[in-house]
């Protein structure tokens, strides 16, 4: 591990960042404040931050249904996620995308989406973009286990492979395919088996060790951004909510869902950070209160902003 | 002006937008080398070479979707789909990607994408390579759809939705590819949304586009030995829609007569005879009619296919029927 004193802190404080935004929304969805669906990626934030902790701003990201952590993770702002939540005009996409579409394309996010397997043609699409501006950047796509059972999954692999694209795959195993166990919908236990049928590497890691995922990502990127093609990695996790707020999730084993819960990917950080004597526990503690703080201030900021003019219904259909 | 073929202003047209425009590229199945399953690419690989002219696998979604990615990422794609019929491998990535990115994004994305697909029955290539289904695209809200009747419209829509920030549907039809006609030279463009009215008349409106639009002309013809003058209204592109084209010249003509080759029911026909209900009434003296194949799917044998499809008689018919 080579990651130096701050760079672990970071992870931790991002961690702790996305953990706090989506406690909150459970918090917000159960209360009836957030219209529509919202799919929680709690459980799974040492993912989004393992990755997007080596990507740049001018690098993109194409992300799923449970996209909140990705984009918390690649410089979201909170304050107009949390608006876009609550379907407000300050909110990243006016009030007219909600939480399965909310993207910032300045900062290279393409978007949460709502159909799954969706984002892998169009981060396939922007890794073809960097290649071809030749800018050095590399796009990653993010999708689930039920994903790669997808037509685009298979296109999009093999279509990077042969363009040689400068994009990850990145499939967060999180055992679920909505409410289909991931023994009843493929014959494989790891997803990067799959890799080999496209002549790409495929690594699977823990998808709950951050510095596991840091560094294979870290691999797979820059061996991306060295033009040498795409890496499909499956990070192995678990997700603790229902598929959407709403969902008890009551066809999970509970002694799976215990057994997972113990691997809690902050605490598992924040030991390592202990042991080094990184951080003391008084910091760490801080850290989430503060992380707890600034969600406050978002949904503040939320709750404060005006509800859309119903003309705006009629805006931004086409470009002029 | 320039004698060519459509299939060879379309490539013109794309020619001239990827001289103008580094960003523009065109990516497809035998796009390259091969010249595209109907020769309409033919020499743009050798004039912009494999980095502008890619060949894919056998992927529609990946060749929609990954477009998709480009256009937003700041690139120009011309993606090519084989046959209007293949859309179904890929309308995920049209109708729930491309269409609603901007909307969804809040206006903050831009998706300048051209799908261009061929069209088209006639050539007895039977149920899943000879359908026209524009109204599958005229009903997705940010989504435009062209389709050039004739050389001219082909090279000028071209240039025009390329150079659109919006995803474009660019429809051609096979039975087109070959006619020939004046085209001009350069930088033409033909503005999206603007009807043309290719034949004036004053006792019948005719709306049609595409393929049709030639038959149409051809039964004008045969009519005005009657001493029925058809005005014969080519849509050129079906979204955006040139109402006022429209309601203008069936204020001229009190009738109107819808001619297109996708099936009856729900076709865009129907489309345009609510419109004219809702805004143009009192301009109508006879019922709207129209032209179509029937509901049924495209059969191989040239005497059904033949059956299947409108044709200069059955136009005539329909518009003696109204006198």
């Amino acid at each position: 591990m080579d990651l130096k004193q701050e760079q672990l802190l970071a992870l931790y404080e991002k961690m702790a960042t996305i953990r706090a935004f989506e406690l909150k929304a459970v918090e917000l969805f159960a209360a009836g404040q957030i219209p529509g669906f919202v799919h929680l990626y709690l459980g799974e934030e040492a993912i989004a931050t393992g990755v997007c902790a080596n990507l740049e701003q001018k690098d993109y990201i194409a992300s799923t249904h449970r996209g909140h952590g990705h984009l918390i993770a690649k410089g979201g702002n909170l304050n107009f996620m949390m608006a876009e939540l609550l379907g407000r005009t300050t909110g990243y996409c006016k009030g007219k995308g909600g939480s399965m579409h909310i993207a910032d394309v300045d900062l290279g996010i393409l978007g949460a989406n709502g159909i799954v397997g969706a984002g892998m043609p169009i981060a396939t699409g922007a890794a073809f973009a960097c290649k071809y501006k030749e800018n050095g950047a590399v796009a990653v796509a993010f999708f689930g286990d039920g994903a790669s059972d997808r037509a685009t999954f298979h296109e999009s692999l093999n279509l990077a492979s042969i363009w040689k694209l400068p994009v990850v795959f990145v499939c967060e195993n999180n055992g679920w395919a909505i409410s289909n166990a991931q023994q009843n919908h493929q014959n494989i236990t790891d997803i990067s088996d799959r890799a080999s049928g496209y002549g790409i590497p495929g690594v699977s890691v823990d998808g709950n060790d951050v510095i596991a995922v840091y560094e294979a990502a870290g691999a797979a990127i820059e061996r991306a951004r060295r033009g040498e093609g795409p890496t499909l990695i499956e990070c192995k996790t678990w997700r603790w909510r229902g598929h959407f707020e709403g969902d008890p999730g009551a066809y999970k084993d509970p002694k799976d869902q215990e057994e997972w819960l113990a691997k809690d990917p902050i605490p598992r950080l924040e030991k390592n950070l202990l042991k080094l004597k990184f951080a003391t526990q008084a910091a760490l503690d801080k850290v989430k209160a503060e992380a707890r703080e600034k969600v406050e201030v978002a949904v503040q900021f939320a709750e404060g902003s005006p509800q859309p003019d119903p003309g705006e219904l009629l805006t931004d259909v086409y470009a002029d | 002006m320039k004698q060519m073929t459509y299939a060879e202003a379309i490539r013109d047209g794309m020619r001239v937008e990827m001289h103008r425009d580094p960003n523009v590229y065109l990516a497809g199945e035998d796009v390259a080398q091969f010249g595209g399953c109907f020769g309409v690419t033919a020499g743009l690989y050798e004039e912009f070479g494999p980095k502008r002219v890619m060949n894919t696998p056998i992927s529609e979604a990946v060749i929609v979707g990954h477009a998709v990615g480009a256009a937003t990422a700041g690139l120009r794609p011309i993606a090519e789909i084989m046959f209007v019929d293949f859309m179904g491998c890929c309308m995920d990535e049209l109708f729930n990607q491309a269409a609603k990115m901007r909307y969804m994004f809040g206006g903050k994305a831009r998706v300048p994408m051209v799908l261009r697909t061929p069209c088209g029955a006639g050539m007895s290539a039977a149920a899943q390579h000879s359908q026209s289904v524009e109204s599958w695209f005229t009903h997705i809200p940010g989504v435009k759809t062209v389709m050039p009747g004739t050389p001219a419209d082909a090279k000028g829509l071209m240039i025009a939705a390329i150079r659109d920030d919006n995803p474009v549907i660019y429809i051609e039809h096979k039975q087109l590819l070959p006619v020939a006609g004046e085209v001009p030279e350069g930088e033409y463009v033909v503005p999206l949304g603007k009807a043309d009215i290719k034949r004036e008349g004053s006792d019948i409106t005719i709306v049609t586009w595409s393929w049709m639009l030639q038959k149409c002309l051809a039964a004008a013809e045969d009519l005005a030995a009657k001493g029925i003058q058809a005005e014969i209204v080519d849509l050129r592109t079906l979204i955006p829609l040139d109402k006022d084209a429209i309601l203008k010249s069936v204020a001229k003509t009190g009738k109107l007569l819808v001619v297109h080759e996708e099936v009856k029911t729900s076709g865009f026909g129907g489309e345009i005879a609510a419109m004219v209900v809702e805004e143009g009434f009192d301009y109508l003296d006879a019922p709207i009619m129209r032209v179509t194949p029937p509901d049924t799917p495209i059969p191989f044998n040239p005497i059904l296919e033949g059956a299947y499809l409108p044709s200069e008689e059955k136009i005539a018919q329909a518009v003696e029927e109204f006198f």
